[in-house]
């Protein structure tokens, strides 16, 4: 009977020659990845460059102004103030600017904060995005892990009481923007009802703590960004649980699971290894989609729960106007966005040979 | 039309633009009636279009504002109270739609417009100009749309409805692309289209003459979902503050609401509620009648 098994596995007697082939054409897959994702980052590091440089009002010009008529600076000085808060100096030509300001950065200098003084924006970024890679990241994972468990369920229960429910609930949050649904829960379990200690559960950790890897701490982290989580996990479980639905459904059409039942393997066996393993392969692809929606929606949500994240950080950066944090910050979240994409994107290739065959379209 | 005059062309004349137009509404609907859900949310879609147009003229004036009415609870006088400045609630509501759809109705026309031209020439045309295309999409699709909005929003002051709007379609236009750069190449392979081929006809006759009028309620999906994105982005930016707080529309109520206190008093629990649901049901409308759509398009899914 083993004979019949190998539908799904890759033929024997070439292998050898064929993985040294699929490896070509995988080392080549990766590098055009690869090269797409140092595109992306130069392009937008490009356009981040020319808004603060070119826009009506460009920050470089006003900030020089400023010096120069509050406090009586020389126009040199300002000049030089400048240059050093905002990593480049304003009196050369535009290209020799934007030359060394991709060298700056490539250095992972991002320039000095403008309203506080001596505080490199790379200092700001590594302090205030763990948090955000914390809570999005914990959020991320619970919602995938827990929407292709219900997923499945729901597949193998189609038509059912449970898959009806988990459907309208699932469509419903994922309709609904995700700051409305913070903002509800602060309205009514913060205020309202009393239930949560919504003022306490503020920050990332609690004032006093000593940030280290400890119970104590992790375990107030981890109290601290609950609220965050449970809005990002509500907002994209729906996504996961429809997508691995269809997915599921599809997967239990194939004949390597017809095969696998006339094998009179149990259904556990057949569920975990081959209708699961196979129906999860499609969702890899939205992984990268939902990290950057997460990420981008961290913004509004960070803002509503008062979590010191990149993204409370980044608005109260524009609300100050200190250009150098807000560009620093973009540039921080899109290069995540990008190298989240670039692994989803490699590690699907990894496991679904396919794609990188046929070119990854 | 001007084939007539092409030698060996069948007697046949293709139907007319109203009569296309008028099945493509009966499809339409034949559609919408296969899932009742898609129904709700088509009426749900059209009461809020209606409201958009007639809230402003049904409330012309939302009402002057009255210290000695601050925050009250609701009453018959205001069914859903007042805001901090002692103006109805309820009027707000009523006027509040209009700038939202707007604003959403012009970035889901733009980027509609972007993604159906730039995804039917990729479609069709292949080759460099389908990869540069879609290598352009693919970068705009991972720049993270929402935080470049808010960054922009420090450069550009939001005042005007089809600047913010043309912001939002200049961010939303990559997925949108890219459906329609699917729908076209799996199109294109269709035996009605070989058949306009064999007949030499032309790329722009086949591609405005068949592929794109048997896309029509594809378009009205995608548009659907511009319109949600619209909303979301919108809405947040002027929850966060980052649009002028001018004029009236539910984000502006939403952003008041919350820095004035409002979440604080139990009397105004409506002031916050208002705005929240009416975005909510909205949103919730819109991607129930676009996915009911997609369900019925997609035969995969309509199986199961």
């Amino acid at each position: 009977m083993r004979q019949s098994a190998p539908v799904a596995r890759a033929p024997a007697i070439p292998q050898l020659a064929a993985r040294r082939l699929l490896g070509a054409v995988f080392r080549s897959y990766a590098l055009r990845r690869v090269l797409k994702a140092a595109l992306t980052i130069y392009l937008v590091a490009t356009l981040t460059f020319f808004i603060v440089r070119l826009m009506p009002g460009n920050p470089v010009d006003v900030y020089i102004h400023t010096l120069i008529s509050q406090y009586g600076f020389t126009y040199d000085d300002a000049a030089n103030q400048a240059a050093a808060l905002f990593a480049f100096n304003p009196n050369e030509p535009l290209l020799v600017q934007y030359w060394a300001y991709l060298r700056a950065l490539a250095r992972g200098d991002f320039g000095m904060s403008l309203v506080s003084p001596g505080t490199p924006v790379t200092s700001v970024i590594m302090t205030y995005l763990p948090w955000t890679l914390f809570s999005a990241g914990l959020g991320l994972l619970i919602s995938f892990l827990l929407g292709i468990m219900l997923g499945m369920v729901m597949a193998y229960r189609r038509e059912g009481v449970l898959d009806h429910l988990l459907t309208a609930v699932g469509s419903f949050f994922q309709s609904v923007p995700n700051y409305l649904v913070a903002i509800v829960i602060v309205v009514f379990f913060g205020v309202q009802l009393g239930w949560l200690p919504i003022t306490e559960m503020r920050g990332a950790y609690s004032p006093g703590m000593q940030p280290g890897l400890n119970l104590a701490f992790i375990s107030d982290a981890l109290y601290h960004a609950a609220l965050p989580i449970l809005t990002y996990v509500l907002t994209t479980i729906g996504a996961w649980m429809l997508l691995m639905k269809s997915s599921t459904l599809s997967t239990l059409e194939e004949d390597y699971v017809t095969v696998a039942r006339a094998r009179g393997l149990r259904d556990g066996r057949i569920m975990r290894s081959y209708v699961g393993r196979n129906a999860v392969l499609p969702l890899f692809t939205q992984m990268a989609i939902s990290a950057g929606f997460v990420v981008g929606g961290s913004v509004v949500i960070e803002k509503i729960f008062v979590y010191q994240g990149i993204g409370f950080i980044l608005l109260d950066a524009i609300n100050r106007r200190d250009y150098p944090v807000m560009q620093g910050i973009f540039l921080i979240i899109t290069f995540a966005v990008v190298a989240a994409n670039l692994l989803a994107d490699l590690l699907y290739s990894r496991l679904d040979p396919r794609i990188r065959v046929s070119g990854g379209e | 039309m001007a084939q007539a005059a092409r030698p060996g062309q069948l007697e046949l004349a293709p139907p007319g633009l109203g009569q296309r137009l008028a099945t493509a509404v009966k499809v339409f609907f034949r559609l919408l009636a296969h899932s009742k859900a898609g129904f709700l949310g088509f009426l749900g879609v059209l009461f809020f279009v209606v409201l958009a147009l007639a809230g402003p003229i049904i409330v012309p004036d939302a009402g002057r504002p009255d210290m000695t009415k601050i925050y009250q609870p609701p009453s018959l006088e205001h069914p859903l109270g007042t805001d901090y400045e002692g103006r109805d609630v309820l009027k707000q509501m009523l006027r509040g739609g209009r700038a939202i759809i707007v604003v959403a109705v012009l970035a889901a026309t733009l980027s509609t417009l972007i993604s159906i031209a730039f995804g039917a020439l990729a479609a069709y045309a292949g080759g460099w100009l389908d990869s540069l295309i879609m290598m352009l999409t693919d970068v705009v699709l991972t720049i993270p749309q929402f935080p470049l909005l808010v960054v922009l929003s420090a450069f550009v002051k939001l005042d005007r409805p089809w600047l913010l709007a043309t912001l939002i379609a200049l961010l939303s236009w990559p997925t949108l692309l890219r459906a329609v750069r699917a729908q076209v190449l799996s199109l294109k392979e269709r035996e009605y289209v070989e058949a306009a081929r064999a007949l030499d006809l032309g790329t722009t006759r086949i591609l405005f003459g068949e592929i794109l009028p048997n896309m029509a309620s594809y378009i009205v999906m995608s548009f659907t979902i511009g319109m949600t994105a619209a909303i979301y982005a919108q809405v947040a930016l002027y929850f966060l503050g980052l649009a002028p707080l001018a004029g009236e529309n539910w984000g502006i109520m939403l952003n008041l609401a919350w820095v004035r206190g409002a979440i604080f008093y139990k009397d105004s629990l409506m002031y916050i509620l208002a705005p929240v649901l009416a975005i909510s049901l909205l949103q919730l409308a819109m991607v129930t009648m676009s996915r009911s759509l997609e369900d019925v398009f997609n035969p995969r899914l309509r199986e199961s």
